[in-house]
C-alpha cells in the first residue's frame, strides 16, 4: 500500500515537472484535465446544481416566457405570439398599485418592528439569567409553527365578540374593533400577528452576534460609566450591523411573499379589502381566475423586487469574502 | 476624612447598588414573564378553546379553561379524523425530502468548499440566490410542469397510484427547493474544517470521494442533525406547494396544512374549537421536534 502511494506521488511529481518543462503533449493535457479538481468535484455539486437549477432558474425563465403569452383559462399557452401586454396591463390595473402600496407598508413596518422587538428580546436574554434557555425557546416557538397554524390562532385572537385582543383593550375602555374586517385596521392586524411569529427569529440572529462581542467591551463601557441603555446603544448596537443587515434581507424577502398566512386568515385567495399584497394578487389571478400569463407577470415582478434586495446583499458579502 | 466614615459611605453605596440591582432584576424578570404571556397566549387560548363545548365557548373567557361541564374532546376527535390521512401524507413526503435535501446539500457544499477549483464561488452564488427566490415566480410553470408535462400518475401508472405519484411530485419539488439552504448550512461548517487534514489525505493519494466518505461525512453528523430538524419543520409547515400541486383539499394526497386551511369550511360560520384542535394536531410533529431539539433548531435558523 505504501509503495503504491509512493508510486502515485512519483507520478504526480513527474507530471508537475513535465508541465514546468512545457513539454506536455495533447494526451496528458486531457489526462490532467480529467484529474483536475474541477472534474473530480463535479459529481458532488453537479447533480444538486442540475436539480435545483432546473426547478429554480429553469422555472423562472419559463415563467418569463409565460408572462409574454396571453395564456388564460384551460388548454395550453401559445408561445408563437409574444408581447409585453401583461406588463402594460399591470401598470393600468389599480388593484396592482393598491397591492404594491400594501406590500411596501407591510415590508417596512413588519421589518422595523421585528428588528426592534427582536433586539429588546436579545438584550434581555443576553446575560446570565435563570431559565434563559427556556425563555429563548418560548420566544422562538411561533417561528417553528406553520403559518396555517398560527393563522388559526390569530383568527380567534382577533374575533370581534370573544377575541382576547378586544377583551384586552376593553380593559382600557377601548373597542371592540373588527380587526380583520375593517379595511383601515386589517393590514396592521396582519403585521402584528406576523411580528409575533418572526420576532423570535431576529432575537436568535442578534443573540449569536451579541455572544461574539468580547466581554471586555461591555466592561470598558461600564467603567466609563455608561448606563445599560447607553452602553447598548453606543457600543453594542453598532457592532450588530452585519446581523441587522442579514436579518433585514430575510425579513424583507419574507414580507414579499407572505401569502400562506393571508390565505389561511381569510379562507381563500381574496384577502379582506385593505390587506391585498402582490403575492396574494398573483396567486389569485393565476389559481383563482386562471389568468396564468398575467399571474406569471406579477410573479416575475416579485422576483425582480427580491433580486433588488438579494443582489446588493450578495455582492457586499462577496466583496467581504464571506461567500 | 476618617477611615470610618469612608467605609460607612461605602456600605450605604453598596446597599444602594444592591437595591438597584434587585430592582433591575425584578424588572427584568417581570418583562421576561410578560413576554412569555405575549408569545404563549395565542397558543394557550387555542388549546383551552379546542376542548370547549359550544356552550362553554360562549359562556367562558377565551383564555379560561372550560371547567368540568364544558369540556369535551369532540373537536379533537373530529379534527383528528379529518386530518389523519393528511398527517400520513405530510410524513410521506416530508421525511424523504428532508433526507434527500440534506444528502444533496452536503455533497454540493463539499464540492464547492473543500475541493479547490476556479469559479466555485460563482456556482455557490447560484445556490445562495436559490434560497431567496419567491416561490410566486416559479409556481405557475411548476404546476404546468407537473400537471401537463411530467404527468407522473400517467407515466408511472403501472407502478404508482395517482396518490403516490402526487407524493413523489412533492418529494422532488421540496428536495429541489430545499437544496440551496442545506448547501449553505453545510458550507458554513465545511469552511471551518481543517485544511491541513484534507491536504494531507490528498497527498497520501486519497480520492475526492474517499475524503468525503472517510473524513468529511463523519465530521458532518452534528450538522446533519441541524439540517434534518430545520428542514423537517420547514417542509412540514409549507403550504404553497401543497395548495398548487395537490390542488384540492379532497385529494387523497392532501397534506395536513392543506386540510387544516379548509377544516370545517362547509359548516355554518367558523367552528373555532374545531379549528384550534386541528391547528394543534397539525403543529404536534413540529412542536415535538422543536421542543426536543430547540438548540439545534436555533442553530439552523442562525446560519
Amino acid at each position: 500500500m505504501k509503495r503504491l502511494v509512493a508510486i502515485l506521488r512519483a507520478i504526480r511529481n513527474k507530471r508537475r515537472i513535465r508541465t514546468d518543462g512545457g513539454t506536455t503533449d495533447e494526451r496528458s493535457t486531457v489526462k490532467r484535465w480529467l484529474d483536475s479538481d474541477f472534474l473530480q468535484s463535479a459529481p458532488f455539486w453537479g447533480p444538486p446544481l442540475i436539480l435545483m437549477g432546473l426547478f429554480v432558474y429553469g422555472a423562472i425563465g419559463w415563467n418569463f416566457l409565460l408572462s409574454l403569452t396571453d395564456y388564460s383559462g384551460f388548454g395550453g399557452p401559445d408561445y408563437t405570439n409574444l408581447g409585453l401586454q401583461n406588463y402594460s396591463r399591470m401598470v393600468q390595473d389599480p388593484a396592482i398599485w393598491e397591492a404594491t402600496w400594501n406590500t411596501v407598508v407591510l415590508l417596512v413596518v413588519f421589518t422595523i418592528a421585528c428588528l426592534a422587538l427582536g433586539l429588546v428580546l436579545a438584550i434581555l436574554l443576553d446575560r446570565e439569567i435563570r431559565f434563559g434557555r427556556a425563555f429563548r425557546t418560548i420566544y422562538l416557538l411561533p417561528f417553528a409553527l406553520s403559518f396555517i397554524v398560527t393563522a388559526q390562532f390569530w383568527r380567534w385572537m382577533y374575533n370581534v365578540n370573544d377575541g382576547i385582543v378586544n377583551q384586552f383593550i376593553g380593559l382600557f375602555g377601548l373597542g371592540p374593533y373588527n380587526w380583520l374586517g375593517d379595511p383601515r385596521l386589517v393590514l396592521g392586524s396582519v403585521i402584528f400577528a406576523l411580528v409575533w411569529q418572526f420576532s423570535g427569529y431576529t432575537m436568535v440572529i442578534y443573540l449569536a452576534a451579541l455572544r461574539s462581542i468580547p466581554t471586555e467591551q461591555y466592561e470598558a463601557a461600564r467603567v466609563d460609566g455608561a448606563g445599560t441603555f447607553r452602553m447598548y446603544w453606543r457600543v453594542i448596537v453598532p457592532q450588530l450591523r452585519p446581523a441587522i443587515v442579514s436579518a433585514t434581507v430575510v425579513l424583507v424577502l419574507f414580507a414579499l411573499k407572505a401569502f400562506d398566512f393571508l390565505y389561511a386568515v381569510f379562507d381563500g385567495y381574496r384577502p379582506r379589502q385593505g390587506a391585498d399584497i402582490l403575492a396574494t394578487k398573483m396567486m389569485r389571478e393565476g389559481f383563482n381566475n386562471s389568468e396564468w400569463a398575467y399571474s406569471s407577470a406579477i410573479g416575475l415582478t416579485l422576483f425582480i423586487l427580491s433580486l433588488a434586495v438579494i443582489a446588493p446583499y450578495l455582492y457586499t458579502q462577496y466583496k467581504r469574502g464571506n461567500l | 476624612m476618617s477611615e470610618e466614615t469612608l467605609s460607612a459611605g461605602q456600605s450605604t453605596d453598596d446597599e444602594r447598588v444592591l437595591d438597584r440591582i434587585s430592582l433591575t432584576q425584578a424588572g427584568l424578570y417581570t418583562s421576561l414573564v410578560g413576554l412569555v404571556l405575549f408569545y404563549l397566549v395565542p397558543v394557550q387560548s387555542g388549546f383551552v378553546t379546542s376542548i370547549k363545548t359550544s356552550d362553554a365557548l360562549i359562556n367562558t373567557q377565551p383564555f379560561a379553561p372550560p371547567g368540568p361541564n364544558g369540556a369535551t374532546l369532540e373537536s379533537w376527535e373530529f379534527a383528528f379524523n379529518a386530518l389523519s390521512q393528511g398527517l400520513i401524507n405530510s410524513l410521506l413526503f416530508t421525511v424523504p425530502a428532508t433526507v434527500l435535501c440534506a444528502v444533496l446539500g452536503s455533497m454540493a457544499a463539499y464540492g464547492l468548499t473543500l475541493v479547490n477549483w476556479r469559479g466555485q464561488v460563482a456556482v455557490f452564488v447560484l445556490f445562495i440566490a436559490g434560497i431567496f427566490i419567491p416561490y410566486q415566480a416559479v409556481i405557475v410553470p411548476l404546476t404546468q410542469f407537473w400537471s401537463q408535462y411530467a404527468m407522473l400518475d400517467h407515466r408511472l401508472g403501472l407502478i404508482l397510484s395517482s396518490h403516490h405519484a402526487t407524493i413523489l411530485e412533492l418529494i422532488i419539488t421540496h428536495t429541489a427547493y430545499g437544496i440551496p439552504i442545506c448547501t449553505l448550512l453545510f458550507r458554513s461548517q465545511y469552511k471551518t474544517m481543517s485544511w491541513e487534514m484534507i491536504e494531507a489525505a490528498r497527498l497520501d493519494g486519497a480520492s475526492v470521494w474517499r475524503i468525503y466518505r472517510r473524513i468529511v461525512l463523519p465530521l458532518s453528523i452534528p450538522m446533519f442533525a441541524v439540517v434534518f430538524i430545520f428542514q423537517f419543520t420547514q417542509i412540514w409547515n409549507e403550504f404553497l406547494f401543497s395548495l398548487t400541486i395537490i390542488g384540492s383539499v379532497n385529494d387523497s394526497a392532501a397534506s395536513a396544512t392543506l386540510i387544516l386551511s379548509g377544516l370545517g369550511e362547509a359548516l355554518e360560520g367558523v367552528d373555532y374549537p374545531l379549528r384550534m384542535a386541528g391547528a394543534l394536531i397539525t403543529a404536534i410533529p413540529t412542536l415535538i421536534v422543536y421542543l426536543l431539539f430547540a438548540d439545534k433548531f436555533a442553530e439552523g435558523v442562525r446560519v
